[in-house]
């Protein structure tokens, strides 16, 4: 059965020594096919089982971490050019997806979580179907909830407006942490808040600064010891070993005692 | 008995967890249980032949990673209502060793 791996590229961006470095891995371990998925990251389909760990080995050398990209976890989050490079940018989109990235990195959750950050209302990065969606306004950023491109296409609800990059991440987390603790295993944001209700998500996150404060903390403690099992795989024999077949002399087989 | 091979220790597969032995009858899985019993089946699912190896052994079962049939790790029998029957392996432990039968 071939597997997939799909590096992670904070908020979507990259450099050419990551590629070069993707393009090396993908022609050494003759990766057919590549692919960019539909949360703007590189796809690397049909890896052998053996030769996971060597992949994994291979782009952690180069400084890259697996993408979780099957995961109930923490996808992506995918961003427009925003005011770095766009005209009509009012916020620096990529950076804020590379910080809100970064923080969530390794977070579970009850079903995969997507973000998306825009630098304006044009919306480019289709923050209006993700889990939490953040547009760029010029007092600062709108932020969507519970939006979902899957089975059931739903559009995020408008959640609040806040003023810096900080409350961004201490608002998403702080959502993000009620929906892992009150969310049912494989119900995406858009269930769960059918379910409980904009309202009392907006009491915990919105209205209540402490009940806020207490979720986001909660979450910067439940994230901190992350330990990556994909390189967990590659430096630990007993874990790696898992991976390599068993190759038999049968001709020279040893008789049993 | 004949065609006894010695594949490797018994540490060598995770409580729970499974090998692929690359052999001239193809694929075969070896199964280590939570109590440390190894039972030996072709690596290939009587469904549509998804690789048994990779998927999840709970009790005596082993749940195919595709599309969900329980191999019975004993007998290679589909749990009912599926139907299907994977070729079972003689396995044996002795001392820390495991030893797999080819006829
Ligand atoms: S969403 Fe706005 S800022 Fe981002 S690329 Fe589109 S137009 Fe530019
Ligand atoms: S191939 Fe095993 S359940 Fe379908």
């Amino acid at each position: 059965m071939p597997y997939s791996v799909v590096p992670r590229m904070w908020g979507g961006l990259t450099t050419p020594a990551e590629l070069r470095t993707i393009a090396d891995v993908a022609e050494k371990y003759q990766v057919p096919t590549v692919k960019m998925t539909g949360g703007a990251r590189i796809d690397l389909l049909g890896i052998r089982k053996e030769d996971l760990p060597k992949v994994w080995a291979d782009l952690g050398a180069a400084g890259m971490v697996s993408g979780h990209a099957y995961g109930k976890s923490i996808r992506t989050v995918k961003t427009c050019v925003g005011a770095e490079h766009c005209r009509f940018g009012t916020q620096r989109s990529m950076a804020m997806g590379v910080k809100l990235e970064r923080m969530l990195f390794g977070m579970g959750a009850p079903h995969k979580v997507k973000l998306a950050v825009s630098g304006c209302p044009r919306n480019c990065a289709e923050a209006g179907i993700k889990d939490i969606g953040v547009i760029g306004v010029d007092s600062g950023y709108e932020l969507y909830v519970a939006g979902n491109g899957g089975i059931k296409t739903e559009v995020a609800q408008f959640l609040c407006k806040v003023k810096s990059d900080e409350e961004v991440m201490e608002y998403s987390g702080a959502f993000l942490q009620l929906y892992r603790e009150e969310g049912y295993y494989l119900e995406r944001t858009c269930h769960y808040v059918a379910r409980v209700g904009l309202d009392h998500v907006k009491a915990a996150v919105v209205n209540d600064p402490l009940k806020r404060k207490e979720l986001y903390e909660r979450l910067m403690f439940a994230l901190q010891d992350y330990e990556d099992p994909w390189q967990a795989a590659v430096a630990k024999p007993a874990v790696r070993r898992e991976y390599e077949i068993i190759k038999i002399k049968e001709l020279t087989a040893e008789v049993m005692p | 008995m004949s065609g006894w091979i010695k594949v490797c220790a018994l540490d060598e597969i995770a409580p729970q967890g499974s090998r692929v032995v690359a052999s001239s009858q193809g694929d075969i899985a070896l199964f280590r249980t939570a109590d440390d019993r190894v039972f030996g089946l072709h690596d290939k699912c009587p469904h549509k032949g998804g690789p048994l190896s990779q998927g999840i052994v709970h009790g005596d079962t082993v749940t195919c990673p595709l599309h969900g049939f329980k191999i019975g790790l004993k007998d290679g029998e589909a749990v009912a209502p599926d139907k299907g029957c994977a070729r079972r392996f003689e396995v044996k432990l002795d001392g820390g060793a495991v030893w797999l039968q080819l006829t």
